[in-house]
């Protein structure tokens, strides 16, 4: 009954989103660009809250975001690519079965790898984790590279083409949602209260009975398979992989999400991809074409201006009602 | 015996922090462990808490060997502690700050909170329960959704006790629970401790400077000097032992008193 109730409250934001989203869409208020950004937005927001689980929860400062979101992607988009190149037909694939069991495998072999660069990087601590992860980052770049060396289908530094084009407002939606109530869900439990309690104070924690490397470790792998969906999901929404998208550098921008919308806050980290992503492509409408890049000096002066007013996020503490804890008011 | 530390040696270097610590305490009891600054008694709290790994000797709780496990088996095996610096969740509120001590003891899998199932909501009430009634305890149900970094110290050293035991240990470590406060809290704090040993029938380990509370409500010392136990006993006993004057005030030089080039 109560697990009912429980998929029924999942449902339906997913249900009133996506439906009126593609309704805008048919009746072309969305133009299909504004629509495509929207699903970034989305695929960012999932990404930004697993660096969110990870930084803003448990206070492990990573730095190797963009590589698990490029490990998603690519494991994502060779396994939908062998598939329609093993059996032809892409009616399974169309179904959805076939773009489902990608995104998991995607997410996966993100979590995995984060699961085993973790075992020996998670005993560092603040900084120290951060240049581990970045080190992990750069070389995940040179694979990714020339990982057509390897398998002939990745494409390496020419990028990645012929993927199919899968994702669509559903999928991206529906991602999101499960996305933030996954993480709404841990982090108001005793699982996730470990998570904070390790940001807060390790040694504490530890003598609070947490075994403080395991959820370490827990965190860290999970933050990193919601990297992993996300990076499955851009992957079939562009079509096109190319390196470059999953650059050490990239992590950063995940990362100014995160803290622009607040440490250990969902509502500021969803507001803020959403912001992010508008921004970005909503400043290439309304710049003048020459003076495009400016604004790779306007986002960073915005991000100071924030940090000296609300040096907390945008949402310092507070939640969304939705996404505050019901069992102690 | 519920705690029993046997030839604990503990180096850093060239300096020996522990130097074959021997003693026990047994069910129920309230033993103050006293000493010089430097002497080991924190460290002698952070070995028996597994925050250190000892070089040698060891501990036995209950029977059950307990060296060299990380913090967390230790508090699950029934120690809990408070820090002598204050180690609470800062940001986190009061009441989070105790529930988190709560978390070995809460039954239910990452599966029904994922899910929020029966068991989740259950389970969460009963902690929220729990939780109130240390709060009350310790009269700070008013100040629960307040951040623990602005509480008032004494405030700060309360929640830190009630946080230690959420967490439902059988040994109370306190590592100088009176540091900084005032006579007078000084005097609510013993009844505290006695109140708390009684109700939860604990057995309290606690490390203390200020001798009205030491001398007040232990009733058996331990004394530590460069990393040894120099002396044990009941405080009439150690009051008058001449090792532990001389460990705190220094031996009298060949019968000169005073300072020479201050005539009087």
């Amino acid at each position: 009954m109560n697990l009912l109730k429980n998929i029924a409250k999942a449902v339906l934001p997913f249900a009133v989103l996506s439906g009126l989203l593609l309704f805008l869409s048919a009746r072309e208020i969305l133009n299909p660009y504004w629509v495509q950004i929207l699903q970034l937005a989305c695929i960012v927001a999932v990404s930004a809250l697993g660096l969110n689980l990870i930084y803003g929860f448990t206070g492990l400062f990573s730095l190797g975001h963009a590589a698990f979101y490029g490990v998603g992607a690519y494991t994502a988009a060779l396994l939908t690519k062998l598939y329609v190149g093993a059996y032809g037909d892409e009616a399974l694939l169309a179904t959805g079965a076939v773009f489902l069991g990608s995104l998991f495998a995607g997410g996966f072999a993100a979590a995995l790898l984060a699961c085993l660069v973790g075992l020996p990087t998670l005993r560092l601590t603040s900084d120290y984790l951060g240049i581990a992860t970045l080190g992990f980052g750069v070389i995940m770049k040179v694979l990714f590279d020339n990982a057509d060396s390897i398998v002939p289908q990745l494409g390496g530094a020419r990028g990645m083409t012929g993927i199919a084009r899968m994702t669509g407002i559903p999928w991206a939606v529906a991602a999101l949602v499960a996305a933030v109530l996954v993480i709404r869900n841990l982090v108001h439990s005793t699982y996730g209260r470990a998570l904070v309690a390790i940001r807060e104070d390790e040694v504490a924690a530890a003598a609070m009975g947490v075994d403080t490397f395991r959820y370490k470790l827990i965190g860290f792998t999970a933050g990193c398979a919601f990297a992993g969906v996300a990076g499955g999901l851009y992957a079939h929404l562009y079509t096109f992989l190319h390196p470059s998208t999953f650059d050490f550098l990239k992590s950063f921008d995940v990362l100014m999400i995160v803290v622009l919308g607040g440490l250990g806050n969902i509502s500021g980290t969803l507001v803020a991809s959403f912001a992010w992503v508008f921004l970005l492509e909503g400043m290439r409408v309304a710049l003048p074409p020459e003076y495009i890049e400016f604004r790779w000096v306007l986002i960073p002066l915005l991000l100071i201006v924030t940090m000296l007013v609300r040096p907390r996020g945008l949402f310092g503490v507070r939640e969304f009602p939705f996404l505050r804890s019901k069992v102690y008011r | 015996m519920i705690l029993e530390v046997r030839g604990l040696t503990l180096r850093f270097g060239g300096i020996r922090a522990l130097d074959g610590v021997d003693f026990g305490i047994g069910q129920g009891e309230l033993a103050g462990i006293i000493g010089p600054n430097g002497s080991g008694k924190t460290t002698l709290f952070n070995a028996i808490t597994g925050i250190y790994r000892p070089d040698r000797g060891s501990i036995e709780m209950s029977e059950e060997e307990i060296t060299g496990l990380p913090p967390h088996e230790i508090t699950r095996r029934g120690i809990a502690r408070t820090f002598q610096n204050i180690r609470l969740f800062r940001d986190l509120t009061v009441v989070d700050n105790v529930r988190i001590a709560h978390h070995p003891h809460v039954r239910y899998g990452p599966a029904d909170a994922l899910f929020r199932t029966g068991a989740f909501y259950r389970e969460e009430r009963r902690t929220r329960e729990q939780v109130e009634e240390y709060l009350t305890i310790f009269s700070l149900q008013d100040r629960r959704k307040e951040l623990a970094r602005n509480l008032p110290y004494g405030d700060q050293r309360k929640l830190e006790i009630a946080r230690a035991l959420a967490s439902c240990p059988r040994v109370l470590l306190l590592d100088e629970p009176a540091a900084g406060m005032n006579p007078s809290e000084v005097g609510t704090l013993m009844e505290f401790i006695l109140g708390i040993r009684k109700r939860f029938s604990l057995t309290v380990l606690l490390i203390e400077h200020q001798m009205r509370l030491v001398m007040g409500i232990c009733e058996r010392l331990i004394v530590m000097d460069f990393g040894q136990v120099i002396a044990r006993g009941l405080p009439a006993e150690i009051r008058k032992d001449p090792k532990v004057i001389e460990a705190y005030l220094g031996k009298p030089v060949g019968g000169v008193r005073g300072n020479k080039s201050c005539d009087r």
